[in-house]
């Protein structure tokens, strides 16, 4: 083996690594950000015993979760039942690998590009993780040998297959747009015309409530539903196991948010900034490293609406659920992807 | 039907139309409204740095008291456990030997004068019945404890307040 292909390795190893640590830091504060969010939308304030502000709250419970017993039912299936969490933990840090977080950053005589692989079909990429992940909750629930826990399963399988529809056909426009499956190439085609939301803001709806489906939250929250099927899924989970069922949520809200920003927000774009001005006055790391918080910042705000919109809204029935996947949001989709194929057909054919 | 009170709102029944079905206009009115209460004030309390101050009228833990002299005035008549709706008083009379005139104020007094705080309804009928205004009850509650017997508050502990509580959360700590 060449040393080049080593140091690709090593490279891609450490981008790996400082991704998978970045998500699980960002998802370990949003949960401490949640509770926050509630409890101001409550009225009340929050977590603020361990530490100012709370801030080693998030500390506190993973310790706690690591240990609290370990409890496995008697007639489980043990192996899948342990399958369940790390399918949907792996999968949950398996999404973030094609996002492009920033521009290149200048490492000795190379640049190092924060993506960890720039695919051509990084879009479908996503799209079958994410509908991949559906898996680590109906393994759990089914080797559970838990009714409530099955019924969870079985409500996380029909909602991700009723809501990727809508959210395959809201990013088809994209692609229509954008001309690209590649993310990094959206995100340039952004940084150079208009943000995807500006010529698709129906279009951005629909993807934003497939993607609030998608990662289970409220008003989607019918898996886990606690006050009907106590828990859902994960209702026979404990210790750790659980612990990693709720925190592949909450990487999945961090990811959904920054797919979402990538989409259709100008991903690592700084809004009217000369990107060729910026990179001579401050150089090349200090515009990657902006670029970054560019996005940082545009995600946080995603996670925050996640969390603003699920301390609002209520659950939806699930009838409620299936209604307004196939019956308003489909239809919606398909309007809109037929409308925009047609503007682009009749003003922009050349 | 006549209304008692104008409070009652009439509830739109008509079915939803296109729209409304996609619940997004009622979801961004639900969300203006979370997000006033986020930048609004909070009714928290933070409770061992702040604590809210009991009404005037609060009826705590019973404090036995003395006169100017620092001699206590009870002189164990009984007419509080007689009001006491609950049976938590209990006291044994006892008479004042000469020589002992800086304690007791009269001549008869209470050797043992114990309040069961776990049977006690904080009524305050022991404060109103008192005539030689003995018994009072103060602006504190009585400190949590595993065991039964922590409950029952002696002569000693009634007597000083402030000290004696301390030192019997000591007590239980150790």
């Amino acid at each position: 083996m060449n040393p080049e292909f080593w140091s690709l390795i090593g490279e891609k190893a450490a981008l790996a690594g400082a991704m998978i640590g970045f998500s699980l830091v960002v998802a370990m504060y949003s949960t401490w950000a949640e509770r926050k969010v509630a409890a101001y939308i409550q009225d009340r304030r929050g977590p603020d015993r361990a530490g100012w502000g709370g801030l080693l709250q998030p500390l506190a419970d993973g310790g706690k979760l690591f240990f609290k017993e370990e409890i496995t039912p008697r007639h489980a299936q043990k192996f899948l039942f342990i399958l369940g969490p790390t399918i949907a933990m792996i999968l949950a840090c398996m999404t973030g690998a094609v996002i492009p977080w920033s521009t290149g950053f200048e490492w000795g005589n190379s640049v190092i590009n924060p993506q960890i692989a720039d695919v051509n079909v990084g879009f479908l990429y996503i799209l079958g993780v994410l509908s991949l992940g559906v898996y680590g909750i109906m393994l759990g629930s089914w080797a559970s040998n838990n009714k409530w826990s099955l019924m969870g399963g079985l409500r996380a399988a029909s909602q991700i297959i009723s809501y990727e529809l809508p959210m395959g056909i809201a990013l088809i426009t994209i692609l229509m747009i954008s001309g690209t499956l590649r993310l990094g190439g959206i995100v340039e085609q952004q940084m150079d015309g208009y943000w995807n939301i500006v010529l698709q803001p129906v279009g951005f709806i629909i993807f934003l409530v497939c993607a609030f489906a998608e990662t289970n939250r409220t008003p989607f929250d019918l898996p886990e539903a606690e006050n009907e099927l106590i828990g859902g899924y994960h209702s026979e989970y404990s210790s750790m196991k659980l612990g990693f069922y709720l925190f592949a949520e909450y990487i999945n809200v961090f990811i959904s948010s920054v797919v979402l920003s990538t989409l259709y927000f100008g991903g690592y774009d700084i809004p009217f900034v000369n990107d060729g001005k910026l990179a001579e006055s401050s150089g090349m790391n200090m515009m990657a490293i902006l670029h970054f918080l560019s996005l940082f910042i545009k995600a946080c705000m995603f996670i925050f609406l996640f969390m603003w919109v699920r301390w609002t809204i209520p659950r939806f029935r699930y009838d409620q659920l299936m209604d307004l996947g196939w019956k308003r949001l489909l239809p919606l989709a398909l309007a809109n992807m037929l409308i925009t194929g047609f503007v682009m057909l009749y003003f922009f054919n050349n | 039907m006549e209304l008692l009170t104008n409070k009652a709102k009439q509830v739109d029944r008509r079915p939803m139309n296109f729209w409304e079905k996609l619940y997004l206009i009622s979801i961004f009115q639900g969300m203006w409204i979370t997000l006033k209460h986020f930048f609004g004030k909070k009714v928290t309390v933070s409770y061992p740095e702040k604590k809210r101050p009991f009404s005037p009228v609060f009826r705590g833990l019973h404090v036995l008291n003395r006169d100017e002299e620092g001699r206590e005035n009870c002189t164990a008549c009984g007419l509080c456990a007689l009001a006491c709706p609950a049976e938590a008083i209990t006291m044994e009379a006892a008479e004042r030997l000469p020589g002992e005139e800086h304690l007791y104020r009269e001549e008869k007094y209470a050797a043992k004068y114990e309040i069961n705080m776990l049977r006690c309804i904080f009524c305050g009928f022991c404060e109103e019945a008192c005539p030689k205004d003995a018994v009072y009850l103060s602006q504190t509650v009585p400190p949590a404890s595993y065991k039964r017997k922590n409950f029952i508050y002696s002569k000693e502990d009634l007597l000083i307040p402030v000290k004696k509580i301390e030192h019997k959360e000591q007590n239980l700590t150790n």
